[in-house]
């Protein structure tokens, strides 16, 4: 079972090169997504539950969907990305990849959820544990880093107002 | 049941590393680089959870949820700024931004 772990290394690193050799932003997109998940099913073999789950929801789930509205925004009204995107080698070569993660996680499960990093899977309760006791600290901070990325992608963002400061000023 | 060696795992988050910096250096597409960016950030967070789990201890875990944060905030700034070049030089190309002389 050792050799999923080889496996899931294999296949992010394919998906990895097909990403920086990619053409198409749209297509690089779905293979860095297979990417991210490989890297999760890593984690679940290295047995870190936890972070395999935030792995999927926040990296291949948030992160990527931010990335995709901004590809579709940039390329609105060029219609070129919308239709070879349903040809089958746009998504045949991301769907196998998938696919055998897919097989390695049904693997994982029927073997009875073996870990391979240590004798003990850390659990998420372990991680919370420490996460609000001395590592409260770096919460807080990660929170700061927050609130200053989304200040500052609304600044980056707005409308470029340059040529109406005095309603600015005065609203 | 043998163990995963735990530099193994290093050397694959060495090697997705290797792999998003030359993605970096390589390509002038501005969103194929913060994508390689991405690809960065992940392989620490794999070399992070690597070391966890060779010690059986929760910061590993940790210190990827905190490089996680950062990489939401991250991409947050440079699709904002991504969008920012785009209306101002119409373009995507890393080498059209050459107004500094830089």
């Amino acid at each position: 079972m050792v050799i999923a772990f080889y496996i899931a290394v294999a296949v992010a690193l394919l998906a990895t090169v097909l990403v920086i050799t990619g053409r198409n932003p749209v297509h690089a997109l779905l293979y860095l997504v297979v990417s991210l998940l490989a890297v999760a099913v890593i984690f679940l073999l290295l047995g870190a539950p936890f972070a395999a789950a935030l792995e999927v929801i926040i990296y291949a789930g948030a992160i990527m969907v931010l990335f995709l509205f901004v590809v579709m925004m940039l390329t609105v009204g060029s219609g070129e990305t919308a239709a070879p995107l349903l040809r089958p080698q746009a998504w045949i070569g991301p769907s196998l990849l998938a696919a055998v993660l897919l097989i390695e996680l049904a693997a994982w499960l029927a073997l009875g959820m073996p870990s391979h990093g240590q004798a003990h899977p850390v659990a998420p309760k372990a991680v919370g544990t420490a996460l609000l006791g001395p590592y409260l600290l770096a919460v807080e901070l990660a929170s700061m880093l927050l609130l200053a990325g989304l200040v500052g992608a609304w600044h980056l963002g707005r409308p470029d107002d340059s040529a109406a400061p005095q309603q600015q000023a005065l609203s | 049941m043998t163990a995963v060696p735990a530099d193994h795992a290093l050397y694959a988050a060495a090697a997705l590393f290797a792999l998003g910096l030359i993605g970096v250096m390589v390509r002038r597409n501005l969103i194929f680089v913060l994508m390689s960016l991405e690809i960065m950030l992940n392989a620490t967070g794999l070399a992070f959870v690597a070391g966890g789990a060779r010690w059986g201890q929760a910061d590993g875990q940790i210190l990827f949820l905190l490089v996680l944060t950062l990489a939401a905030a991250e991409v947050a700034i440079g699709l904002a700024l991504l969008l920012a070049v785009h209306l101002r030089v119409g373009s995507l190309d890393a080498d059209q931004l050459s107004r500094l002389r830089g």
